[in-house]
Protein backbone atom coordinates (compact mmCIF):
# COMPACT_ATOMS: atom_id res chain seq x y z
CA UNK A 1 0.00 0.00 0.00
CA UNK A 2 1.29 3.35 -1.01
CA UNK A 3 1.37 6.03 1.58
CA UNK A 4 -1.12 8.67 0.68
CA UNK A 5 -1.47 11.74 2.84
CA UNK A 6 -4.84 13.02 3.88
CA UNK A 7 -6.02 15.21 1.08
CA UNK A 8 -7.92 18.37 1.62
CA UNK A 9 -10.51 19.76 -0.66
CA UNK A 10 -11.44 23.38 -0.49
CA UNK A 11 -14.75 24.13 -1.96
CA UNK A 12 -15.57 27.79 -2.05
CA UNK A 13 -19.21 28.78 -1.95
CA UNK A 14 -19.23 31.92 -3.98
CA UNK A 15 -22.42 32.07 -5.98
CA UNK A 16 -25.15 34.51 -5.08
CA UNK A 17 -22.89 37.47 -5.67
CA UNK A 18 -25.53 39.90 -4.41
CA UNK A 19 -25.19 38.52 -0.89
CA UNK A 20 -22.00 39.10 1.03
CA UNK A 21 -19.69 36.78 -0.89
CA UNK A 22 -16.89 37.17 1.60
CA UNK A 23 -19.14 35.81 4.35
CA UNK A 24 -19.44 32.36 2.74
CA UNK A 25 -17.56 29.76 4.72
CA UNK A 26 -15.12 27.36 3.17
CA UNK A 27 -16.45 23.85 3.07
CA UNK A 28 -13.65 21.45 3.68
CA UNK A 29 -13.90 17.71 3.21
CA UNK A 30 -11.02 15.63 4.47
CA UNK A 31 -10.61 12.06 3.37
CA UNK A 32 -7.95 9.39 3.33
CA UNK A 33 -7.66 6.85 0.53
CA UNK A 34 -5.71 3.67 0.24
CA UNK A 35 -5.53 4.01 -3.49
CA UNK A 36 -5.97 7.47 -4.96
CA UNK A 37 -6.84 6.01 -8.36
CA UNK A 38 -10.06 4.66 -6.87
CA UNK A 39 -11.24 8.12 -6.07
CA UNK A 40 -13.13 10.67 -8.09
CA UNK A 41 -15.90 13.18 -7.60
CA UNK A 42 -19.09 14.18 -9.34
CA UNK A 43 -21.81 16.75 -8.71
CA UNK A 44 -25.52 15.97 -8.47
CA UNK A 45 -28.12 18.64 -9.24
CA UNK A 46 -31.82 17.80 -9.27
CA UNK A 47 -35.46 18.92 -9.32
CA UNK A 48 -35.29 22.40 -10.79
CA UNK A 49 -38.96 22.48 -11.82
CA UNK A 50 -38.41 25.28 -14.35
CA UNK A 51 -41.88 26.76 -14.70
CA UNK A 52 -43.10 28.76 -17.66
CA UNK A 53 -45.27 31.80 -16.93
CA UNK A 54 -45.82 33.21 -20.42
CA UNK A 55 -43.79 34.48 -23.35
CA UNK A 56 -40.19 34.57 -22.23
CA UNK A 57 -41.09 34.71 -18.51
CA UNK A 58 -40.35 31.84 -16.11
CA UNK A 59 -40.89 31.62 -12.34
CA UNK A 60 -37.91 33.59 -11.03
CA UNK A 61 -37.50 31.66 -7.78
CA UNK A 62 -37.01 28.25 -9.47
CA UNK A 63 -34.73 29.75 -12.14
CA UNK A 64 -32.48 31.18 -9.44
CA UNK A 65 -32.12 27.77 -7.79
CA UNK A 66 -30.76 26.12 -10.93
CA UNK A 67 -28.62 29.09 -11.93
CA UNK A 68 -26.98 29.05 -8.51
CA UNK A 69 -26.32 25.30 -8.51
CA UNK A 70 -24.76 25.45 -11.98
CA UNK A 71 -22.61 28.46 -11.05
CA UNK A 72 -21.40 26.81 -7.85
CA UNK A 73 -20.72 23.45 -9.50
CA UNK A 74 -18.56 25.27 -12.06
CA UNK A 75 -16.45 26.63 -9.19
CA UNK A 76 -15.61 23.21 -7.75
CA UNK A 77 -11.96 22.50 -7.12
CA UNK A 78 -10.88 19.88 -7.95
CA UNK A 79 -13.22 19.60 -10.89
CA UNK A 80 -15.81 16.85 -10.78
CA UNK A 81 -15.57 14.14 -13.45
CA UNK A 82 -19.18 14.71 -14.47
CA UNK A 83 -22.55 16.08 -13.33
CA UNK A 84 -25.77 14.16 -12.86
CA UNK A 85 -29.02 16.00 -13.31
CA UNK A 86 -31.58 14.00 -11.31
CA UNK A 87 -34.84 14.79 -13.15
CA UNK A 88 -37.78 17.21 -13.02
CA UNK A 89 -35.93 19.82 -14.99
CA UNK A 90 -39.35 21.17 -16.06
CA UNK A 91 -42.59 21.70 -14.12
CA UNK A 92 -45.09 20.78 -16.85
CA UNK A 93 -42.81 19.19 -19.46
CA UNK A 94 -43.29 21.86 -22.13
CA UNK A 95 -40.80 22.63 -24.86
CA UNK A 96 -40.34 26.13 -23.42
CA UNK A 97 -39.49 24.78 -19.97
CA UNK A 98 -37.18 22.00 -21.22
CA UNK A 99 -35.40 24.36 -23.61
CA UNK A 100 -34.93 26.99 -20.91
CA UNK A 101 -33.67 24.37 -18.44
CA UNK A 102 -31.36 22.80 -21.04
CA UNK A 103 -29.89 26.20 -21.76
CA UNK A 104 -29.08 26.70 -18.08
CA UNK A 105 -27.60 23.20 -17.81
CA UNK A 106 -25.51 23.82 -20.93
CA UNK A 107 -23.47 26.30 -18.89
CA UNK A 108 -22.02 23.43 -16.86
CA UNK A 109 -18.39 22.95 -17.79
CA UNK A 110 -18.60 19.18 -17.37
CA UNK A 111 -20.15 16.21 -19.10
CA UNK A 112 -23.75 15.99 -17.85
CA UNK A 113 -25.86 12.82 -17.56
CA UNK A 114 -29.60 13.35 -17.21
CA UNK A 115 -32.30 11.38 -15.40
CA UNK A 116 -35.93 11.64 -16.48
CA UNK A 117 -38.51 12.91 -13.96
CA UNK A 118 -42.29 12.70 -14.10
CA UNK A 119 -42.55 16.46 -14.69
CA UNK A 120 -40.40 16.04 -17.83
CA UNK A 121 -42.30 13.01 -19.06
CA UNK A 122 -46.07 13.05 -18.80
CA UNK A 123 -46.83 15.74 -21.39
CA UNK A 124 -45.38 13.96 -24.46
CA UNK A 125 -44.06 10.77 -22.77
CA UNK A 126 -40.50 12.01 -22.87
CA UNK A 127 -40.29 12.66 -26.58
CA UNK A 128 -38.92 16.20 -26.50
CA UNK A 129 -36.75 15.45 -23.46
CA UNK A 130 -35.13 12.63 -25.48
CA UNK A 131 -34.30 15.00 -28.32
CA UNK A 132 -32.41 17.17 -25.84
CA UNK A 133 -30.84 14.59 -23.55
CA UNK A 134 -30.94 11.14 -25.19
CA UNK A 135 -32.31 7.77 -24.05
CA UNK A 136 -34.64 7.41 -21.05
CA UNK A 137 -32.43 4.74 -19.46
CA UNK A 138 -28.82 3.71 -20.03
CA UNK A 139 -25.61 2.73 -18.30
CA UNK A 140 -21.96 3.77 -18.45
CA UNK A 141 -18.68 2.83 -16.82
CA UNK A 142 -16.33 5.29 -15.21
CA UNK A 143 -13.07 4.55 -13.38
CA UNK A 144 -14.11 1.08 -12.31
CA UNK A 145 -17.66 1.97 -11.27
CA UNK A 146 -20.72 0.81 -13.19
CA UNK A 147 -23.34 3.59 -13.37
CA UNK A 148 -26.96 2.90 -14.29
CA UNK A 149 -29.56 5.56 -15.07
CA UNK A 150 -33.13 4.30 -14.71
CA UNK A 151 -36.45 5.76 -15.78
CA UNK A 152 -38.36 4.95 -12.59
CA UNK A 153 -41.34 7.28 -13.11
CA UNK A 154 -43.31 5.09 -15.52
CA UNK A 155 -46.72 3.87 -14.47
CA UNK A 156 -49.43 1.52 -15.75
CA UNK A 157 -50.45 1.66 -19.42
CA UNK A 158 -54.06 1.99 -18.28
CA UNK A 159 -53.29 5.26 -16.54
CA UNK A 160 -50.84 6.61 -19.11
CA UNK A 161 -53.12 5.89 -22.06
CA UNK A 162 -56.42 6.75 -20.42
CA UNK A 163 -58.66 8.88 -22.62
CA UNK A 164 -57.22 12.17 -21.42
CA UNK A 165 -58.91 15.30 -22.83
CA UNK A 166 -55.39 16.56 -23.68
CA UNK A 167 -51.82 15.44 -22.87
CA UNK A 168 -51.59 18.49 -20.57
CA UNK A 169 -54.46 17.09 -18.47
CA UNK A 170 -52.36 13.95 -17.89
CA UNK A 171 -49.30 16.07 -17.07
CA UNK A 172 -51.18 18.19 -14.54
CA UNK A 173 -52.70 15.15 -12.81
CA UNK A 174 -49.23 13.63 -12.34
CA UNK A 175 -47.61 16.95 -11.41
CA UNK A 176 -49.66 17.41 -8.21
CA UNK A 177 -47.62 15.62 -5.55
CA UNK A 178 -50.60 15.04 -3.25
CA UNK A 179 -53.09 14.51 -6.05
CA UNK A 180 -55.05 11.27 -5.51
CA UNK A 181 -55.69 11.09 -9.28
CA UNK A 182 -51.98 10.44 -9.96
CA UNK A 183 -50.58 6.92 -10.24
CA UNK A 184 -47.73 5.01 -8.53
CA UNK A 185 -44.32 5.11 -10.21
CA UNK A 186 -42.66 1.97 -11.52
CA UNK A 187 -39.63 0.84 -13.51
CA UNK A 188 -41.66 -1.75 -15.38
CA UNK A 189 -40.99 -5.21 -16.75
CA UNK A 190 -39.30 -4.16 -19.99
CA UNK A 191 -36.72 -1.99 -18.25
CA UNK A 192 -36.15 -4.55 -15.47
CA UNK A 193 -35.28 -7.08 -18.16
CA UNK A 194 -32.90 -4.55 -19.71
CA UNK A 195 -31.32 -3.99 -16.28
CA UNK A 196 -30.95 -7.72 -15.68
CA UNK A 197 -29.09 -8.08 -18.99
CA UNK A 198 -27.05 -4.92 -18.38
CA UNK A 199 -25.82 -6.26 -15.05
CA UNK A 200 -25.09 -9.76 -16.39
CA UNK A 201 -21.57 -8.84 -17.47
CA UNK A 202 -20.74 -6.78 -14.41
CA UNK A 203 -18.59 -8.46 -11.79
CA UNK A 204 -20.23 -8.77 -8.37
CA UNK A 205 -17.31 -6.89 -6.84
CA UNK A 206 -17.67 -3.92 -9.20
CA UNK A 207 -19.25 -0.97 -7.39
CA UNK A 208 -22.67 -0.19 -8.88
CA UNK A 209 -24.30 3.24 -8.62
CA UNK A 210 -27.89 3.64 -9.80
CA UNK A 211 -29.48 7.01 -10.50
CA UNK A 212 -33.26 7.16 -10.47
CA UNK A 213 -35.78 9.91 -10.04
CA UNK A 214 -38.11 8.19 -7.58
CA UNK A 215 -36.75 6.24 -4.60
CA UNK A 216 -36.34 2.57 -5.52
CA UNK A 217 -37.94 1.82 -2.14
CA UNK A 218 -41.40 2.27 -0.67
CA UNK A 219 -41.52 5.24 1.71
CA UNK A 220 -44.86 7.01 1.30
CA UNK A 221 -47.30 6.20 -1.47
CA UNK A 222 -49.45 9.33 -1.01
CA UNK A 223 -46.71 11.56 -2.45
CA UNK A 224 -45.16 8.91 -4.70
CA UNK A 225 -42.07 8.64 -2.46
CA UNK A 226 -42.43 5.19 -3.89
CA UNK A 227 -41.62 2.81 -6.72
CA UNK A 228 -44.21 0.08 -7.13
CA UNK A 229 -41.79 -2.62 -8.32
CA UNK A 230 -39.01 -1.52 -5.93
CA UNK A 231 -38.50 -5.05 -4.53
CA UNK A 232 -37.98 -6.52 -7.99
CA UNK A 233 -35.41 -3.86 -8.91
CA UNK A 234 -33.68 -4.28 -5.54
CA UNK A 235 -33.49 -8.05 -6.13
CA UNK A 236 -31.45 -7.41 -9.29
CA UNK A 237 -29.05 -5.17 -7.34
CA UNK A 238 -28.64 -7.14 -4.09
CA UNK A 239 -26.06 -9.66 -5.45
CA UNK A 240 -23.51 -6.85 -5.85
CA UNK A 241 -21.23 -6.10 -2.92
CA UNK A 242 -21.37 -2.33 -3.16
CA UNK A 243 -24.56 -0.81 -4.50
CA UNK A 244 -25.75 2.77 -4.10
CA UNK A 245 -29.05 4.18 -5.34
CA UNK A 246 -29.14 7.97 -5.58
CA UNK A 247 -32.58 9.44 -6.21
CA UNK A 248 -34.29 12.82 -6.54
CA UNK A 249 -38.02 13.54 -6.43
CA UNK A 250 -38.29 13.90 -2.64
CA UNK A 251 -36.71 17.39 -2.30
CA UNK A 252 -35.16 16.48 1.05
CA UNK A 253 -32.35 14.52 2.67
CA UNK A 254 -33.13 10.82 3.13
CA UNK A 255 -30.84 7.85 3.50
CA UNK A 256 -31.37 4.18 4.16
CA UNK A 257 -29.74 0.77 3.92
CA UNK A 258 -31.56 -2.33 2.65
CA UNK A 259 -29.27 -5.36 2.49
CA UNK A 260 -26.34 -4.46 0.25
CA UNK A 261 -28.06 -1.38 -1.14
CA UNK A 262 -27.34 2.08 0.21
CA UNK A 263 -30.01 4.65 -0.61
CA UNK A 264 -29.33 8.37 -0.64
CA UNK A 265 -31.66 11.09 -1.83
CA UNK A 266 -30.73 14.51 -3.14
CA UNK A 267 -32.27 17.91 -2.53
CA UNK A 268 -34.09 20.08 -5.04
CA UNK A 269 -32.81 23.36 -6.38
CA UNK A 270 -36.41 24.64 -6.62
CA UNK A 271 -38.17 24.15 -3.26
CA UNK A 272 -38.02 21.74 -0.32
CA UNK A 273 -40.74 19.29 0.70
CA UNK A 274 -41.97 18.43 4.18
CA UNK A 275 -41.21 14.94 5.46
CA UNK A 276 -44.24 12.64 5.10
CA UNK A 277 -44.53 12.41 8.89
CA UNK A 278 -45.58 16.06 8.90
CA UNK A 279 -48.83 15.04 7.22
CA UNK A 280 -50.95 13.85 10.14
CA UNK A 281 -52.81 11.26 8.04
CA UNK A 282 -49.85 9.72 6.20
CA UNK A 283 -49.10 6.04 6.68
CA UNK A 284 -45.43 6.16 5.86
CA UNK A 285 -42.34 4.00 6.24
CA UNK A 286 -39.62 6.62 6.40
CA UNK A 287 -36.15 5.22 7.17
CA UNK A 288 -35.42 5.52 10.90
CA UNK A 289 -31.77 6.01 9.99
CA UNK A 290 -32.38 9.41 8.39
CA UNK A 291 -31.61 12.42 10.53
CA UNK A 292 -34.09 14.85 8.96
CA UNK A 293 -33.02 18.16 7.53
CA UNK A 294 -34.32 21.32 9.16
CA UNK A 295 -37.74 22.66 8.29
CA UNK A 296 -37.35 25.41 5.70
CA UNK A 297 -37.61 29.04 6.70
CA UNK A 298 -39.95 30.49 4.06
CA UNK A 299 -38.41 33.93 4.52
CA UNK A 300 -35.18 32.61 2.99
CA UNK A 301 -36.07 31.73 -0.57
CA UNK A 302 -33.26 29.22 -1.05
CA UNK A 303 -33.38 27.68 2.44
CA UNK A 304 -33.51 23.87 2.39
CA UNK A 305 -32.79 23.79 -1.34
CA UNK A 306 -29.37 23.00 -2.75
CA UNK A 307 -27.28 20.49 -4.65
CA UNK A 308 -24.79 17.74 -3.89
CA UNK A 309 -21.11 17.21 -4.19
CA UNK A 310 -20.31 13.49 -4.29
CA UNK A 311 -17.01 11.79 -3.54
CA UNK A 312 -16.63 8.22 -4.83
CA UNK A 313 -14.49 6.68 -2.15
CA UNK A 314 -13.50 3.09 -2.93
CA UNK A 315 -16.81 2.44 -4.62
CA UNK A 316 -18.95 4.06 -1.90
CA UNK A 317 -20.40 7.55 -2.04
CA UNK A 318 -19.73 10.40 0.34
CA UNK A 319 -22.46 12.96 -0.26
CA UNK A 320 -21.98 16.54 0.80
CA UNK A 321 -25.31 18.36 0.85
CA UNK A 322 -24.78 22.02 0.00
CA UNK A 323 -27.39 23.72 2.13
CA UNK A 324 -27.55 27.40 1.31
CA UNK A 325 -28.86 28.77 4.61
CA UNK A 326 -27.83 25.97 6.95
CA UNK A 327 -24.60 24.20 7.76
CA UNK A 328 -23.72 21.68 5.05
CA UNK A 329 -24.23 18.03 5.89
CA UNK A 330 -22.14 15.04 4.86
CA UNK A 331 -23.67 11.58 4.70
CA UNK A 332 -21.33 8.67 4.03
CA UNK A 333 -21.33 4.89 4.25
CA UNK A 334 -19.80 3.74 7.52
CA UNK A 335 -18.07 0.38 7.00
CA UNK A 336 -18.19 -0.33 10.75
CA UNK A 337 -21.99 -0.14 10.96
CA UNK A 338 -22.57 -1.05 7.29
CA UNK A 339 -24.97 1.82 6.71
CA UNK A 340 -24.94 5.46 5.57
CA UNK A 341 -24.59 7.95 8.41
CA UNK A 342 -24.41 11.68 8.88
CA UNK A 343 -20.83 12.46 9.82
CA UNK A 344 -21.84 14.97 12.50
CA UNK A 345 -25.50 14.59 13.42
CA UNK A 346 -25.96 10.80 13.45
CA UNK A 347 -25.01 10.80 17.10
CA UNK A 348 -28.08 12.22 18.94
CA UNK A 349 -25.80 13.93 21.48
CA UNK A 350 -24.29 16.05 18.67
CA UNK A 351 -27.60 17.40 17.44
CA UNK A 352 -28.74 21.00 17.88
CA UNK A 353 -32.44 21.73 18.64
CA UNK A 354 -34.14 20.47 15.48
CA UNK A 355 -36.43 22.60 13.33
CA UNK A 356 -38.89 19.73 12.97
CA UNK A 357 -41.20 19.18 10.04
CA UNK A 358 -44.78 18.94 11.32
CA UNK B 1 -97.99 50.06 35.55
CA UNK B 2 -99.64 48.45 38.58
CA UNK B 3 -98.38 45.32 40.20
CA UNK B 4 -101.30 43.41 38.65
CA UNK B 5 -100.38 44.58 35.19
CA UNK B 6 -96.82 43.46 35.69
CA UNK B 7 -97.97 39.96 36.65
CA UNK B 8 -100.21 39.75 33.59
CA UNK B 9 -97.36 40.91 31.34
CA UNK B 10 -94.99 38.37 32.85
CA UNK B 11 -97.54 35.60 32.36
CA UNK B 12 -98.05 36.65 28.75
CA UNK B 13 -94.32 36.58 28.09
CA UNK B 14 -94.03 33.15 29.67
CA UNK B 15 -96.93 31.87 27.55
CA UNK B 16 -95.48 33.25 24.31
CA UNK B 17 -92.05 31.94 25.26
CA UNK B 18 -93.24 28.42 25.90
CA UNK B 19 -95.30 28.49 22.71
CA UNK B 20 -92.22 29.56 20.73
CA UNK B 21 -90.14 26.85 22.33
CA UNK B 22 -92.37 24.27 20.68
CA UNK B 23 -90.61 25.20 17.43
CA UNK B 24 -87.16 26.39 18.53
CA UNK B 25 -85.05 24.63 21.12
CA UNK B 26 -81.68 26.27 21.21
CA UNK B 27 -80.00 23.31 22.88
CA UNK B 28 -81.20 20.43 20.73
CA UNK B 29 -79.57 19.52 17.40
CA UNK B 30 -81.33 17.21 15.00
CA UNK B 31 -79.36 14.74 12.88
CA UNK B 32 -80.42 16.79 9.91
CA UNK B 33 -78.85 19.90 11.47
CA UNK B 34 -75.59 18.10 12.07
CA UNK B 35 -75.46 16.73 8.55
CA UNK B 36 -76.17 20.14 7.07
CA UNK B 37 -73.51 21.87 9.14
CA UNK B 38 -70.92 19.24 8.29
CA UNK B 39 -71.78 19.57 4.60
CA UNK B 40 -71.49 23.36 4.81
CA UNK B 41 -68.08 23.01 6.46
CA UNK B 42 -66.83 20.40 4.00
CA UNK B 43 -67.95 22.47 1.03
CA UNK B 44 -65.71 25.28 2.34
CA UNK B 45 -62.84 22.80 2.92
CA UNK B 46 -63.29 21.67 -0.69
CA UNK B 47 -63.18 25.27 -1.87
CA UNK B 48 -60.02 25.71 0.22
CA UNK B 49 -58.39 22.67 -1.40
CA UNK B 50 -59.24 24.10 -4.84
CA UNK B 51 -57.58 27.40 -3.91
CA UNK B 52 -54.61 25.58 -2.35
CA UNK B 53 -53.89 23.77 -5.62
CA UNK B 54 -54.88 26.63 -7.92
CA UNK B 55 -52.24 28.19 -10.18
CA UNK B 56 -54.50 31.27 -10.35
CA UNK B 57 -54.29 32.36 -6.71
CA UNK B 58 -50.99 34.15 -7.35
CA UNK B 59 -49.78 35.75 -10.56
CA UNK B 60 -47.10 33.31 -11.81
CA UNK B 61 -48.87 29.95 -11.77
CA UNK B 62 -47.29 28.83 -8.48
CA UNK B 63 -49.70 27.04 -6.11
CA UNK B 64 -49.58 26.62 -2.31
CA UNK B 65 -49.57 22.82 -2.73
CA UNK B 66 -46.28 22.93 -4.63
CA UNK B 67 -44.39 23.42 -1.34
CA UNK B 68 -47.12 22.29 1.07
CA UNK B 69 -48.66 19.02 -0.18
CA UNK B 70 -51.71 18.20 1.94
CA UNK B 71 -51.00 21.54 3.66
CA UNK B 72 -48.13 19.79 5.47
CA UNK B 73 -45.61 21.96 7.35
CA UNK B 74 -48.22 24.66 7.96
CA UNK B 75 -49.00 23.37 11.50
CA UNK B 76 -52.20 25.40 12.10
CA UNK B 77 -52.36 24.08 15.69
CA UNK B 78 -49.34 26.21 16.67
CA UNK B 79 -50.89 29.60 15.80
CA UNK B 80 -50.98 32.30 16.96
CA UNK B 81 -47.26 32.17 17.64
CA UNK B 82 -44.20 34.37 17.69
CA UNK B 83 -42.75 34.64 14.18
CA UNK B 84 -39.13 35.59 14.54
CA UNK B 85 -39.13 36.87 10.96
CA UNK B 86 -41.92 39.37 11.76
CA UNK B 87 -40.79 40.06 15.32
CA UNK B 88 -44.29 39.58 16.76
CA UNK B 89 -47.04 37.09 17.43
CA UNK B 90 -48.86 36.36 14.17
CA UNK B 91 -51.80 34.28 12.98
CA UNK B 92 -51.84 31.53 10.39
CA UNK B 93 -53.83 33.80 8.06
CA UNK B 94 -51.01 36.36 8.12
CA UNK B 95 -48.58 33.61 7.15
CA UNK B 96 -50.86 32.60 4.27
CA UNK B 97 -50.71 36.22 3.13
CA UNK B 98 -46.94 36.21 3.37
CA UNK B 99 -46.81 33.24 0.99
CA UNK B 100 -49.41 34.83 -1.28
CA UNK B 101 -47.25 37.93 -1.63
CA UNK B 102 -43.87 36.21 -1.92
CA UNK B 103 -43.58 32.79 -3.59
CA UNK B 104 -46.98 33.29 -5.28
CA UNK B 105 -46.23 36.93 -6.18
CA UNK B 106 -49.89 37.84 -5.61
CA UNK B 107 -51.93 40.24 -3.51
CA UNK B 108 -52.75 39.59 0.16
CA UNK B 109 -56.35 38.71 1.04
CA UNK B 110 -58.45 40.46 3.70
CA UNK B 111 -58.26 38.32 6.83
CA UNK B 112 -62.04 37.70 6.64
CA UNK B 113 -62.09 37.12 2.88
CA UNK B 114 -64.12 33.95 2.17
CA UNK B 115 -61.10 32.57 0.26
CA UNK B 116 -58.89 33.10 3.29
CA UNK B 117 -61.44 31.33 5.51
CA UNK B 118 -61.65 28.49 2.98
CA UNK B 119 -57.86 28.00 2.94
CA UNK B 120 -57.74 28.05 6.73
CA UNK B 121 -60.57 25.52 6.81
CA UNK B 122 -58.63 23.27 4.40
CA UNK B 123 -55.26 23.49 6.17
CA UNK B 124 -56.90 22.95 9.57
CA UNK B 125 -58.95 20.02 8.28
CA UNK B 126 -55.76 18.34 7.04
CA UNK B 127 -54.42 18.67 10.64
CA UNK B 128 -57.57 17.29 12.29
CA UNK B 129 -56.87 15.20 15.35
CA UNK B 130 -53.61 16.96 16.24
CA UNK B 131 -53.64 18.56 19.74
CA UNK B 132 -53.51 22.35 19.99
CA UNK B 133 -50.03 23.66 20.68
CA UNK B 134 -50.20 27.47 20.49
CA UNK B 135 -46.81 29.15 20.32
CA UNK B 136 -44.95 25.94 19.45
CA UNK B 137 -41.87 26.04 17.21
Amino acid sequence: MKDHPITRRDFIKRAGAATAASAFPLTVVEMAFADPSQRFTFAHISDSHIQHVQGSEFVRNWDRGLIRAVAEANLLTPKPDFVIFGGDLAQLGTKEELDHGAEMLSRLKYKTHCVLGEHDYYLDLGEYWSKLFGPHYYSFDHKGVHFVVLNSILTTDEWTHKKWPTPMHRMIEMAGLDNPNGSPFMVGEKQREWLRKDLENVSKTTPVVVFSHSPIQKLYKGWNFWTDDAEQVQALLQPFEKVTVIYGHVHQIQYNQIGNITFQSVMATAWPWPYPQSYAHAKHAMPKLTVPMNRADPFFERDATGWQFVDMESGRVVVEYNLYNNTNRVVAYNPATRQPEDRVYQNPAKRIPPQNHY
Amino acid sequence: MTRKHILIAAAAIALVGSAASLWIRADEFTKKDLARWQNEFMSVVKKGRELWTSPKLGTKGVACAQCHPNAANTHPETYPKFQKQLGRVATLREMFNWCLMNPLEGKPLALDDPRMIAMEAYATYERRGVPLAPGKH
